[in-house]
């Protein structure tokens, strides 16, 4: 026992003092942003969901859809930035999932759960990074927008709320797409079983056409998915046409408040949720 | 029993029918070295992923510098390194980033954990391969940056789990080296092994475990003595029942018949020519014979030797381990 005290750089003292918190908290979800940052940059074919894909589908629904879908006020490009921004943002949240999952198959995992640090740094880190790629993805659309006659009509200010908006959203489904990933076998399960949440989501809503063509159930449901109202609070702060404002459902007349409201809501839910999956999965 | 730096009290684990642990139990002094030592399958690793605070044990008590693993685990994890099997490095960073991220995630600085990156690539030979990314090294190169990741924060207690398998023979000695240092300044090191050379080499104390009980507990000396003789192992043109008798004169204990009767084993003597007169004797019987070999002890023999039973991979044609009663060393 008594060597244990002879050596002054090892003996036994622990490596880390415990119970700094908060702190202890940001240092290991910094860590962790940085090393999925890491991973994003050695992999770069990966980044095509919020590089190349928000090019094509904006293009293409402006060029192949806008000329054959009437909006009321305005033109469809004006109408489908706004979107555009939610479906890329909203499908590129997959990759989250599909990340996470790919994670718990690697060694890594072990070596993590063995360290003094904060376990849930693992899920915090991954939203932080894949957030670094939504502004990515935002700017893009926007670029791309502008390209295509995209005229938003407001001060810098709703301009920057308005990307903000649809950002924040697509941040509370990252969560969710964990909660997906930690509950997949595999990373390609965890991506259809993506697919066939996202998809819908993105697609029963106004953010590519507008809700008054749709049968009366599917435009219940589209009026009161979140999607649409992040979209429409976009429209609305960046002044461009928004046929929603006339629906007489809640979320259509206060989208701001309701896109805010379900984000929220959503984090709210699927953070602990994923906390706690990942416990009960990294648990033997 | 003392009190050691890693204790572990009747220790049970089952995953579906398969029982990894039944009751494993031995005890680590500080500033010492454990050899743990089983077959695939004995239950090594298992019983390493409890202390480490990976996997919840069914029953039994487990402590780390007389912290209890289940019950605070992340106190444990703030006094141990860890080097597991599977090596668990991040493939996509390189040997650099993995040992500066378990710096950060243990609790150092920035700046720390970089000065003991550098210093931890270097004592690995890893320095010029330092900024290439892990996916592209060596399967040695991984072990020994998994070693080396086990280091970076210092700790106080060390679990390797088969640490050099897989290394050349020069990394070998070089992470024994390594290992040697750490023990010197006085940590506590339980290593996993097949190797009987590398226990030998390195712990205090061996423990022995089979189908997840401890079948021996004794220093590498004692252990040793259990297996001083070398085996001898008889090959028959065909089967024959009075090969045994034939050959137990210049053997020492019981001679083992295989299922099919052409294959005898025994502990002998190693004197000069004994294969000679074993093939005289044989002949002596009218019995035609393929091949004799007289081997050195290996870990298998010490199996052999202590339990009676064998390590199971290596031999064919004979039933799965019923290990007799356990020989038990003394224990403290």
């Amino acid at each position: 026992m008594t060597t244990a005290t002879a050596a002054p750089p090892i003996g036994a003292a622990p490596s880390r003092e415990p119970g700094t918190g908060v702190a202890r908290g940001v240092h290991d979800v910094w860590a962790m942003t940085r090393r999925n940052l890491v991973h994003i940059s050695r992999e770069p074919t990966q980044l095509s969901d919020v590089t190349i894909q928000p090019v094509i589908f904006t293009a293409l629904f402006v060029y192949i859809f806008g000329g054959g879908i009437p909006v009321p006020h305005g033109t469809y490009r004006d109408y489908v930035l706004a979107g555009m921004l939610s479906l890329n943002l909203v499908t590129s949240t997959m990759g989250t999932g599909v990340g996470l999952s790919s994670d718990l198959h690697e060694g890594i995992i072990d070596r993590f759960r063995a360290l003094p640090m904060w376990r849930a740094s693992v899920l915090v880190g991954r939203s932080l990074a894949d957030l670094t790629t939504f502004f990515v993805c935002a700017l893009i659309v926007g670029v791309t927008g502008l390209v295509v006659g995209w005229r938003p009509d407001a001060g810098l200010r709703p301009m920057v709320g308005g990307f903000a908006l649809v950002l924040f959203f697509a941040y509370s489904l990252t969560w969710i797409a964990m909660c997906v990933g930690l509950n997949s076998k595999s990373p390609e399960s965890a991506a259809s079983v993506g697919f066939i949440v996202l998809f819908p989501l993105a697609f029963v809503s106004n953010a590519m056409i507008p809700t008054q063509h749709m049968p009366g159930w599917l435009r219940a449901v589209a009026d009161w998915n979140p999607v649409s109202a992040v979209t429409a609070g976009a429209r609305q702060l960046w002044r461009n046409p928004n046929p929603s404002a006339t629906i007489n459902a809640w979320p259509m007349q206060h989208p701001v408040l309701a896109g805010l409201a379900w984000s929220a809501l959503i984090l709210a839910v699927a953070a602990p949720l994923a906390a706690w999956l990942f416990r009960r999965r990294t648990t033997e | 029993m003392s009190r050691g730096m890693i204790e572990v009290e009747a220790l049970t684990k089952r995953y579906g029918k398969t029982q990894a642990l039944a009751g494993v139990g031995f005890a680590v002094p500080a500033g010492t070295l454990l050899g743990l030592l089983g077959p695939n399958g004995a239950g090594k690793t298992t019983a390493v992923r409890v202390l480490t605070t990976l996997v919840l044990p069914d029953s039994g008590r487990a402590t780390v510098a007389g912290i209890d693993v289940v019950r605070h685990p992340y106190q444990v994890r703030r006094y141990i390194g860890v080097a597991a099997q599977d090596a668990t490095l991040d493939r996509l960073l390189t040997g650099r980033q993995n040992l500066i991220l378990v710096g950060e995630l243990s609790g150092l600085g920035r700046q720390l954990a970089r000065a003991r990156a550098t210093e931890l690539l270097e004592q690995f030979e890893l320095t010029s391969a330092a900024d290439r990314v892990v996916n592209g090294y060596s399967g040695g190169m991984r072990r020994r940056l998994d070693v080396a990741a086990s280091l970076v924060a210092r700790p106080p207690v060390l679990f390797l789990d088969e640490p050099t398998t897989g290394l050349d023979p020069a990394s070998r000695q070089r992470v024994w080296e390594t290992v040697r240092q750490l023990l010197a300044e006085g940590v506590t090191v339980l290593l996993t092994t097949q190797y009987l050379e590398e226990a030998d080499a390195l712990a205090d104390r061996i423990v022995v475990i089979d189908s997840g009980r401890v079948v021996a507990d004794d220093t590498p000396r004692e252990l040793k003595e259990a297996s001083r003789s070398a085996r001898l192992e008889v090959v028959l043109a065909t089967a024959s029942p009075e090969a045994a008798s034939a050959v137990a004169p210049l053997v020492s204990g019981p001679v083992q018949v295989s299922d099919d009767g052409r294959r005898l084993r025994a502990g002998v003597d190693p004197v000069p020519g004994l294969a000679t007169s074993i093939v005289r004797a044989l002949d002596r019987a009218g019995i035609a014979v393929d091949n004799v070999e007289v081997r050195r002890p290996s870990l298998d023999d010490v199996f052999f030797a202590l339990t009676g039973g064998h390590l199971g991979a290596g031999i064919s044609g004979e039933p799965g381990s019923t290990a007799g009663p356990a020989r038990e060393g003394a224990r403290s």
